[in-house]
């Protein structure tokens, strides 16, 4: 069976939920062989053989060093020495770009974006703010897929993921763009907003840069905190939380959308949430015509008695 | 320094877009023409850096005749000129083939750097200005919050999960950018008056050097080959707050299993 590259997403050595995802979509296809960028491979491989890895294909963390084009380097010179069937990433904007540049150094094509994929590398996509679904796939060369996290539910399965170190001398194009800081802002305890299986979001319906209403109820849900893109140009909350067209796009299990009209744009990076909740004092508001519960009222005090309630229930 | 801009013209994300069943692209008929918003933050940094460092700006766009609206646009936003890449043998194309034809459209023009938007508000892909590197061979600085050129030398603020990367490069680059890095300008009537006078090239496939068997929806490595409308989300329950609007959201919570 042939290779299935699966570009692993860890934070020092911890491996990202959308890898055991990304591990799973790539069994339908091949055999899953991660590939890891930087250090703390051997802390990470349980967790890959958990999810059906057979190889963990290791490179150094001087490949971080430069943007996107060291990674696609990487991948493309793997997918062609193993004959990959398919290559995966994360659809998260980086991963996307190495995505892209893997796919023209390949000569193949690149699908972004995907909600789900089949055996035979067909990709679902959901476009147009979620209003159509579209299949696509690559008709000649390597599929280059990037998939959306929480699209695909992972599945443990049993893999030896034995490690392989690879050796890649970067070229000098690749060394063109050096990261000379990282700049880690406020993150705190909560879930990564692209990852978590709960979003609570607010808008403008909050009404100042004092969040803690919907702070509050995202953590008696163990959820992230999003924003709608009036609540980040208000300054209210930081831009990298914005869900929506020029935002983040989520796909949890439960959304929560508070003081959120839901216009289109916001509901692009919405939309596939699997469950909708929302609270508006306009019972017109769009934003309730996509709901599974919908409360009209005030946030300010609807949100602060499903907070309450919430912990009771604890 | 002299600068070039890409520019796309996108259905208007207000109206109701589709996909022709022809061919499973884009139906540039079913809805209005806009510049993509992102391109329009382009734009603005591109002119910013002009005010600062002197140079031109010129747009360049790839897209039918009647992306010439959205050409107009940036000129009225203050560009010096444009060049419009139109040619029959381009329509359908994926990402990645434009990222190759506007490559070789940059072939023909001088420039230091090329500013665009990080991603359109159609197709979405992300790809395009990474790929534009890659067929370029040049730095990629994308995702970019802030541009500073100091020198030769260009440094950017890339947004990351967890904040930003400082990043930097030596000219020519590649940089795209994000929605905060600005607040893109009204054109004043002046410059749109102005506008209609700036010189506007047209250029076909053969005149960029672009090889007619790489692009098109004949030959492109990706196809879509079919799609829908998304089925309909069940009608859920919408209750009016009567000073316990909260409990209920917790039952549905609860039901759920949320809670
Ligand atoms: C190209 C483009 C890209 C865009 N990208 C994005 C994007 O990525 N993300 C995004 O979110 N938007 C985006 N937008 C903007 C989008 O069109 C909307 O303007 C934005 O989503 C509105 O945010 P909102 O729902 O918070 O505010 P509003 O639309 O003003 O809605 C506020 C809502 O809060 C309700 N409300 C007010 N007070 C209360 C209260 N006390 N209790 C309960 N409800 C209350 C109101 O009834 C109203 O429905 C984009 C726009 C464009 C043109």
């Amino acid at each position: 069976m042939a290779e299935v590259l699966v570009l692993v997403d860890h934070v020092d050595g911890e491996v990202k939920k959308v890898t055991t995802e990304l591990l799973t979509a790539a069994r339908r296809i091949g055999e899953p062989a991660a590939v890891w960028v930087g250090a703390g491979a051997d802390s990470g491989t349980a967790k890959l053989a958990e999810y059906g890895a057979q190889k963990v294909y290791t490179a150094p963390a001087e490949l971080a060093d430069y943007v996107v084009a060291p990674k696609a380097e990487l991948l493309a010179h793997l997918a062609q020495e193993k004959s990959a069937a398919a290559v995966l990433v994360s659809a998260t904007p980086e991963n996307k770009e190495i995505a892209g540049r893997t796919a023209v150094k390949l000569g193949s094509g690149v699908l972004t974006d995907v909600v789900d994929v089949t055996g035979e590398v067909v990709t679902e996509h959901s476009v147009f703010g979620g209003a159509t679904v579209t299949h696509a796939k690559v008709r000649s060369g390597v599929p280059v897929v990037a998939v959306r996290p929480n699209s695909v539910p992972a599945e443990p399965a049993e893999g030896a993921a034995e490690q392989e170190e690879v050796s890649v001398e970067l070229s000098d194009a690749a060394k063109a763009a050096k990261v000379v800081e990282r700049v880690v802002q406020e993150k705190g305890e909560r879930p990564e907003l692209t990852e978590a299986a709960i979003v609570v979001s607010g808008g403008r319906g909050v009404g100042s840069d004092d969040f803690s209403v919907v702070e509050s109820l995202a953590d008696s849900l163990g959820a992230a905190v999003g924003a709608s893109r009036a609540a980040v140009d208000s300054g209210w909350y930081p831009n990298q939380f914005q869900v929506g067209q020029t935002g983040k796009t989520v796909s949890p299990n439960l959304y929560v959308a508070l003081g959120i009209s839901g216009a289109i744009q916001h509901r692009a990076g919405m939309q596939t949430s699997k469950n909708i909740v929302a609270v508006n004092k306009d019972p017109e508001a769009p934003i309730f015509e996509l709901a599974d519960f919908g409360v009209v009222g005030d946030l300010h005090t609807v949100a602060p008695q499903l907070t309450e309630e919430i912990n009771k229930r604890k | 320094m002299n600068i070039v801009v890409l520019v796309k013209q996108v259905p208007d994300t207000a109206t109701e877009r589709k996909l022709s069943p022809d061919d499973n692209t884009l139906d540039r008929a079913a809805s209005d023409g806009v510049i993509n918003e992102l391109d329009e933050y382009a734009i603005e940094e591109a002119l910013l850096l002009k005010e600062k460092h002197g140079g031109e700006v010129t747009v360049l766009t790839m897209g039918p005749d009647q992306a010439t609206d959205s050409i107009r646009k940036a000129l009225s936003m203050g560009a010096d000129k444009a060049v419009h890449l139109v040619d029959d043998a381009l329509e359908g194309s994926d990402a990645l083939q434009t990222a190759y034809a506007l490559s070789k459209a940059l072939g023909t023009v001088e420039f230091d750097l090329v500013v665009l938007g990080s991603e359109s508000t159609d197709a979405r892909t992300g790809v395009l200005g990474a790929a534009l590197a890659e067929y370029l061979g040049l730095p990629q600085l994308t995702l970019a919050g802030k541009v500073d050129v100091d020198g030769s030398a260009v440094r950017v603020q890339r947004a990351t999960d967890y904040g930003y990367d400082v990043v930097e490069a030596q000219l020519p680059a590649v940089v795209s950018v994000i929605e905060k890095i600005n607040e893109p300008r009204y054109p004043s009537f002046k410059l749109i008056m102005q506008a209609k006078k700036k010189p506007v090239e047209k250029l076909g496939i053969a005149d960029a050097g672009i090889e007619a068997d790489r692009v098109g929806l004949a030959n492109a490595a990706t196809e879509t080959v079919d799609f829908a409308p998304a089925p309909p989300r069940a009608a859920g329950t919408v209750v009016k707050d009567e000073g316990d609007g909260g409990v209920k959201a917790a039952e549905f919570l609860a039901e759920k299993k949320f809670v």
